[in-house]
C-alpha cells in the first residue's frame, strides 16, 4: 500500500485531500464529519471582516443532462463570529491531532488588524493559515480578496505582515482571475509565504433565463458576476498550477485547487507539482463520502505504477510542460480508423470535413457507411479520434522516423544565422524540404 | 358461440388494454435525447422508412425546440404519432441506432418521437408550414389510413384541393382500426387525423365508392385520383365449416375491439387464431385480453419461418398463447356453432420460390382441437371488385402496379399507395408512399 501522507510547506496530514475554504468546511460540526469520514485536512471557511449573505447564492451549470459542471457561488467569508470560528477551529484540532486544519483568513488591509487576526489564530494550534486574496465577488469590491490577489504588491506586503507574527506555516491563495499568475505567486514569496495555493473561483454569470431574462444566480431578478467552480475549471487549474509550479522564482509548495472531483483528477494535480489537494464542488454534490474513493484509487493507482510515496508522483509530468517555440515542428502522425471498432457514426468525418482539414472520406459499402482517413493530407490534428465515441477506434499513429527535429525556435535560430528572415517563402522552403505541404 | 369468455371488470379492461410501452416523462426523453450521438449520415434515418432526419429530431428535444423537433419529424411523415407507437422500432431505426455495435442500448427513438408529438398536441398544434396559393387542381382520396392522409397533407401544403371519401364512419382506416389498443389508442389516430384537417384538408366519411358514389363521378368532378384503399377482407381457409358462426376475420375482429367498447366484444373462452403474422399475434393477444382462456395459434410452417417479429413472438408467448406450429386446419368442427378444429401435422418440404419451405401434410396425423371461436388471419384479399372499376389500373400478385417512382397507375389520372401497392406493410410505408404520390399527382399536374 502506497503511503498517502504529505507534508505540505510544514503541514502534515495523512493523504494529500483537503477541504478547500469553502461552505463545506463551515463549521466543527462539518469538519469533524469530513474527518470521520477519512478527509486528511482542512481550510476552514475564511473567516474576518463582518459580511452578510443573500439568497440565493450558487448558480449551476448543466451539460447534455450532467449536472454540475461547473457550480458557482456569491457566497461571502464566514459570516458566523471569528471568536466561535476559532474556538470551533482548536477543539476540532484537539480532537483531530493527525489531520491538518488550515485557517483561512481575509480581513482589510491594515498591518495592526493583521498582526491581531493572525496571532489569535495561531493561539488557536492550528496546523497553518492560508490567506484568501481569491474571492471574486462581493469582498473585492471592498478592498479584499482578488483585489489582492490581482496587485503583486499588496499580495506580497499583506504576506510580509502576516509572515512577521505567524509561528505556523502560512499558505497563500491565488486568484485564477488575472493575466500572468507568476506575478502574485513571485509576491508571495517574496512576502515571506511558505506555499502557494491555487486557484481560487474564476468570475462568471452562469446563465440567462430565457423566460424571465435574469442571470443566475438571481438575487431577487438581480445578479452579476460569482466565482465559477467545479470540473469545468479544472483545465484552467491544472495550466495555472503547472505555470507557478514550473517557476523557479516561486518553487514553493502548492496546494492545488479547481475541478477536482476524484482521484484521478488528484492524481493529475500531483503530477503536475501539487502537494496537497483542495476539493470544494464534489463534496458539495455529493458529500464527504467520496473520500473513500479518493484515497483508495489514489493508492490504488500509485500501487499499479510502483509509487509508494507522493513524493515519487509529485511534479512528475512537469518536464513535459514547454513553450510552443520548443515543440517539434516535424513529428508527424496521422489518425487510421479500426474499421472493425467503427460503428459508423460518422462523426469523425462530419468533424473532420466541417472542423478540420477535410481528409476523411465517407462512402458507403454494402449499405453501411465507411470512413476512410487520406492520411498524405491528415494533419494530425486528432480531432477526430476526440469525437469518436468508441474507445480505440481511432488512433493517432506516429509516421515519422523520429529521426528529425526542429522546432519554431531552432528554426528561427537558423533563419538568423543565415541572416534571414521569416517570410512565407522562407517557412514553404523548409516544409518543401521535409515533404510538408499545406492545403 | 359456445362458450362466452367470462366479462372482466371495467378496471380489468382498461389493465389489459393499458399501452405496454409507457410514455418518457420529460425529464427522462431529454436525458435519453442527450444520449444521442447526433450522428451523421445516419443508419436511423436510412432505416426508416419516411427517412425522417432522427438525430435532428432528437436533438431539438435535448434543446427544448419542442415545435421544431416535430416539424423535423412531420417534413418526413404525417403520421408520426402512430408510427411512434406501432413501428416495429427493433428492426428499423433503433434496429439500426449505432449503440447496437457499441453493446450498448440503442436510443429511444420512438418514445422520444412520441414525447416530440405528444407535446405537439398537447400544444394545441402550433401551425409549423406554410400552405402555397391554391393552384386550381383536385385531388380526390379514396380510404383515410396512412396512405390517404399523407398523401392528403402533402397536396393541401402544395395548394392542392383534397378531398378524402372515407367508407367507415370514423376516419383513420388501420391507424384508427387496426392496430392493438395497448399499442395506439383511435384517440392518437384521429389527432392526426385533426392535424390533417387543420392543413384544409376535407375528409367525407361514409363514403363507398361504388356504391353511394361512383368511380367516373369522382374522375369527372377531380384531376386526378390517389388509392390508399388498402386491402380488402381477411382470406378465406377455404375449409369445410368455414362459415360457421364463431369463425371471423382478424381484421374485423380487431376493428371490434378497437370500438373500446371491451364488454360487447364477443370472445370465446377458447380461441384459434390461424395463421403467425403481426396480425394474427395482435388478435391473439387481444383476445387474451379480452378474458379468452385459453388462445392458440395454429400456423402450418414451423417457428422459424414464421413471419411475426421476435418481440410479437415473446409479447403472445407472455400473454400465455399457445403455439401450434407445423399444424393446419382441415375443418371447423360445429354446426350452431364453432365446437373444434380440425388440424393436421404438417413437415417442411423443400424451399419455394421465395426460400420459404413449403409444408406437407403427415397422413393419418389429424388431431382435433376443442374451440368456441375462429379467428382467420392468414393475410389480406386484394379489393379486387373494386380494383375492377378502375380502368387501365393493372394488378398484379394482388397488388397495384404503380411506377416506382412518381405512383402512377396504368390510368396516369390514377395513382395508389399503401397496402394496395405493397401487399401489406407497416404504417411507415404506407405514409411514405402517400407523401411521394402526392410528389408524384402535383409533378402530373402542375409540371
Amino acid at each position: 500500500m502506497a503511503d498517502l501522507s504529505i507534508n505540505c510547506a510544514g503541514i502534515k496530514s495523512p493523504n494529500p485531500f483537503w477541504l478547500a475554504s469553502a461552505p463545506p468546511s463551515n463549521s466543527a460540526y462539518q469538519n469533524c464529519k469530513a474527518f470521520e469520514e477519512g478527509w486528511g485536512g482542512t481550510v476552514w471557511k475564511t473567516i474576518g471582516e463582518p459580511v452578510m449573505n443573500v439568497c440565493n447564492r450558487y448558480g449551476g451549470l448543466d451539460y447534455n443532462g450532467q449536472k454540475l459542471m461547473g457550480l458557482n457561488n456569491i457566497e461571502l467569508i464566514s459570516d458566523r463570529d471569528i471568536a466561535v470560528n476559532l474556538k470551533e477551529m482548536a477543539e476540532t484540532k484537539k480532537m483531530w491531532p493527525d489531520r491538518a486544519v488550515i485557517a483561512s483568513l481575509m480581513v482589510e488591509s491594515d498591518r495592526q488588524v493583521w498582526h491581531d487576526i493572525v496571532k489569535r489564530t495561531v493561539d488557536t494550534g492550528v496546523d497553518g493559515i492560508e490567506l484568501n486574496y481569491g474571492c471574486p465577488h462581493g469582498m473585492s469590491e471592498r478592498g479584499m480578496g482578488s483585489a489582492v490577489g490581482q496587485v503583486p504588491e499588496y499580495c506580497q506586503m499583506i504576506t510580509e505582515w502576516v509572515t512577521e507574527v505567524s509561528t505556523i506555516p502560512v499558505l497563500v491563495k491565488l486568484t485564477p482571475n488575472i493575466g500572468n499568475i507568476q506575478g502574485p505567486a513571485r509576491a508571495a514569496k517574496k512576502g515571506g509565504a511558505h506555499g502557494i495555493s491555487l486557484i481560487n473561483t474564476i468570475n462568471s454569470i452562469m446563465g440567462v433565463n430565457l423566460d424571465t431574462f435574469e442571470t443566475f444566480p438571481s438575487v431577487e431578478g438581480k445578479g452579476g458576476h460569482g466565482g465559477l467552480a467545479g470540473p469545468i475549471v479544472k483545465p484552467i487549474a491544472l495550466n495555472l498550477l503547472s505555470q507557478v509550479a514550473i517557476d523557479k522564482e516561486v518553487n514553493l509548495p502548492i496546494s492545488g485547487i479547481g475541478g477536482i472531483s476524484n482521484w484521478r483528477d488528484a492524481a493529475e494535480f500531483i503530477l503536475l507539482g501539487a502537494n496537497s489537494v483542495q476539493v470544494c464542488t464534489a463534496v458539495m454534490h455529493y458529500g464527504f463520502r467520496i473520500i473513500k474513493d479518493m484515497t483508495e484509487g489514489l493508492s490504488n493507482w500509485m500501487d499499479e505504477k510502483g509509487f509508494t510515496s507522493l513524493d515519487q508522483v509529485r511534479g512528475k509530468a512537469l518536464h513535459r510542460i514547454d513553450d510552443f517555440g520548443n515543440l517539434n515542428l516535424l513529428f508527424k502522425s496521422v489518425a487510421r480508423i479500426d474499421q472493425k471498432k467503427c460503428i459508423h457514426c460518422n462523426l469523425c468525418y462530419i468533424a473532420c470535413n466541417d472542423g478540420a482539414h477535410q481528409c476523411i472520406d465517407l462512402s458507403q459499402e454494402n449499405g453501411v457507411s465507411k470512413t476512410v482517413v487520406r492520411e498524405e493530407d491528415c494533419v494530425g490534428c486528432d480531432l477526430c479520434s476526440i469525437v469518436c465515441p468508441v474507445e480505440n477506434c481511432i488512433e493517432m499513429v506516429r509516421i515519422d522516423d523520429g529521426a528529425q527535429h526542429k522546432t519554431w525556435n531552432s528554426l528561427m535560430s537558423d533563419f538568423k544565422a543565415q541572416n534571414e528572415s521569416l517570410s512565407w517563402e522562407k517557412l514553404r522552403e523548409f516544409q518543401k524540404k521535409h515533404g510538408i505541404e499545406i492545403h | 358461440m359456445q362458450n362466452i369468455a367470462p366479462k372482466l371488470t371495467h378496471e380489468q379492461y382498461e389493465k389489459n388494454f393499458a399501452e405496454i410501452k409507457p410514455a418518457l416523462s420529460p425529464a427522462a426523453a431529454i436525458a435519453e435525447a442527450n444520449r444521442c450521438l447526433y450522428c451523421y449520415d445516419s443508419p436511423c434515418t436510412k432505416a426508416c422508412p419516411t427517412h425522417i432526419d432522427i438525430p435532428a429530431f432528437i436533438k431539438k428535444i435535448a434543446t427544448r425546440n419542442m415545435k421544431g423537433s416535430a416539424k423535423t419529424i412531420l417534413e418526413s411523415n404525417w403520421v408520426a404519432l402512430t408510427c411512434a407507437k406501432a413501428c416495429p422500432v427493433a428492426v428499423l431505426c433503433e434496429g439500426a441506432c449505432v449503440f447496437n455495435a457499441k453493446s450498448e442500448p440503442p436510443i429511444e427513438i420512438g418514445l422520444l418521437q412520441r414525447y416530440a408529438m405528444d407535446e405537439y398536441f398537447s400544444s394545441g398544434m402550433p401551425a409549423l408550414f406554410t400552405k402555397a396559393p391554391a393552384a386550381g387542381k383536385s385531388v380526390g382520396i379514396i380510404g383515410s389510413g396512412p396512405a390517404g392522409l399523407a398523401c392528403a397533407a402533402e397536396l393541401a401544403l402544395h395548394g392542392v384541393e383534397a378531398i378524402i371519401y372515407e367508407a367507415k364512419d370514423i376516419p383513420g382506416g388501420l391507424d384508427t382500426w387496426g392496430i392493438a389498443p395497448y399499442k395506439v389508442r383511435k384517440e392518437d389516430s384521429l389527432k392526426e387525423v385533426g392535424l390533417i384537417e387543420s392543413l384544409g384538408v376535407t375528409i367525407k366519411t361514409g363514403i363507398k365508392i361504388g356504391t353511394n358514389l361512383q368511380v367516373d363521378e369522382l374522375l369527372s368532378k377531380h384531376d386526378a385520383l390517389f388509392l390508399g384503399i388498402g386491402l380488402g377482407e381477411s382470406h378465406e381457409l377455404a375449409i369445410e365449416g368455414e362459415n360457421t358462426p364463431g369463425v371471423i376475420g382478424a381484421l374485423q375482429f380487431i376493428a371490434d375491439v378497437k370500438r373500446e367498447d371491451w364488454q360487447n366484444v364477443v370472445v370465446g373462452k377458447r380461441v384459434a387464431v390461424i395463421g403467425a403474422g403481426n396480425t394474427a399475434i395482435d388478435a391473439a393477444t387481444e383476445a387474451r385480453r379480452l378474458g379468452a382462456e385459453q388462445v392458440l395459434i395454429v400456423y402450418r410452417r414451423s417457428q422459424h419461418e414464421m413471419p411475426a417479429y421476435g418481440f410479437e413472438f415473446d409479447l403472445a408467448k407472455t400473454d400465455g398463447v399457445q403455439f401450434y406450429f407445423l399444424s393446419a386446419p382441415v375443418k371447423v368442427l360445429g354446426t350452431e356453432s364453432v365446437t373444434g378444429l380440425k388440424c393436421i401435422k404438417m413437415e417442411l418440404g423443400e424451399p419455394d420460390k421465395q426460400g420459404r419451405r413449403s409444408p406437407k401434410p403427415v397422413p393419418g396425423s389429424e388431431f382435433i382441437l376443442e374451440l368456441d371461436m375462429v379467428i382467420k388471419s392468414i393475410g389480406q384479399q386484394t379489393n379486387a371488385a373494386f380494383l375492377q372499376q378502375l380502368q387501365d389500373v393493372v394488378i398484379e400478385s394482388g397488388k397495384v402496379v404503380v411506377d416506382d417512382v412518381t405512383y402512377q397507375t396504368g390510368n396516369p389520372k390514377i395513382f395508389a399507395g399503401g397496402d394496395c401497392i405493397n401487399g401489406g406493410k407497416e404504417v411507415v410505408n404506407a405514409a411514405y408512399d402517400g407523401k411521394r404520390a402526392a410528389l408524384g399527382i402535383i409533378q402530373f399536374l402542375l409540371g
